[in-house]
């Protein structure tokens, strides 16, 4: 079965969304995202979905439930790569990604982790 | 209107979503559409397709690209033979829904459209059809 790679950078997680999503590879992404938070105790996860060309209610929610799952365990979750098109279409259709931080790329949402991780460390 | 082509894709399963979202990208693309008119047209289509098949229990959608000079644009009609929506109203509300989604694919692929209009008898099915244009 396909399955979307989850890498490990530092306490970070970076997914990649490439393929179009469908709901069984969304709930096992959930999944797989879950574990490895538990399992590295990472303090963030990056979903980076710069080569989405259509971003539908569906998908708005997976990315809600990954923030919110992340957030109880304690783990920040920032969205990075949202094409233009699909930000000012995300608007149009309602979809307000509550909870969900976003960054221009991959190491400007890293960036911004780091500082809240150090932040909050002191 | 002058017809320029006209086709029909069934929506059975979920790769027949992405068939779906592929062929209205397609023909937005024809019909000369910017890439924010794309992706508009485009997410309204797989909203829309998503409750013919989860709701709908199935169906199809005709895909139509037109020329009403001054405008040419992409018409797509959904139906199926689902059990159709009883309170149409607040189906179409912003946040309704009868399952586990946000409630968004109504209302938002409303606003997403030019166009925009939801038949529905219970019992019998429902037809939306939404159509942009440039
Ligand atoms: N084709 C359909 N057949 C029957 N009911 C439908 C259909 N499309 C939409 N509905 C009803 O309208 C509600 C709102 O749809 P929508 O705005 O797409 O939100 P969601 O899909 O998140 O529930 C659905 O929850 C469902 O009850
Ligand atoms: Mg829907």
């Amino acid at each position: 079965m396909e399955k979307i790679p989850i890498l490990k950078m530092g306490r970070f997680l970076l997914v990649t969304i490439q393929v179009d999503m469908h709901d069984q590879l969304a709930m096992q992404l959930q999944e797989d995202l879950t574990d490895r938070i538990v399992a590295v105790r990472a303090r963030g996860v990056l979903i980076d979905i710069s080569s989405l060309e259509v971003v539908d209610s569906f998908i708005g929610r997976m990315i809600s439930n990954i923030a919110a799952m992340a957030r109880v365990l304690d783990a920040e979750t920032v969205v990075v790569g949202i094409q233009p098109a699909v930000a000012i279409t995300l608007v149009e259709l309602g979809l307000s990604l509550e909870g969900v931080r976003t960054a221009l790329n991959v190491d400007r949402g890293m960036a911004m982790l780091q500082q809240q991780l150090a932040a909050e460390q002191g | 209107m002058a017809v320029v082509h006209r086709s029909v894709l069934p929506i059975r399963s979920q790769e027949d979503i992405v068939r779906v979202r592929k062929a209205t990208r397609e023909s937005a693309v024809v019909q000369g559409f910017s890439l924010v008119e794309q992706t508009k047209i485009v997410t309204a289509a797989s909203e829309i397709a998503r409750n013919t098949l989860d709701y709908g229990g199935g169906g199809e959608v005709e895909v139509t690209l037109f020329s009403e000079p001054p405008r040419r644009g992409v018409r797509l009609v959904f139906s199926d033979k689902g059990p159709g929506i009883a309170d149409i109203e607040q189906a179409l509300k912003d946040g309704f829904t009868s399952g586990s989604g946000l409630g968004l694919g109504l209302s938002g692929a409303k606003r997403l459209s030019n166009e925009f209009s939801l038949q529905s008898k219970v019992g019998e099915g429902t037809q939306v059809t939404i159509a942009r244009w440039r």
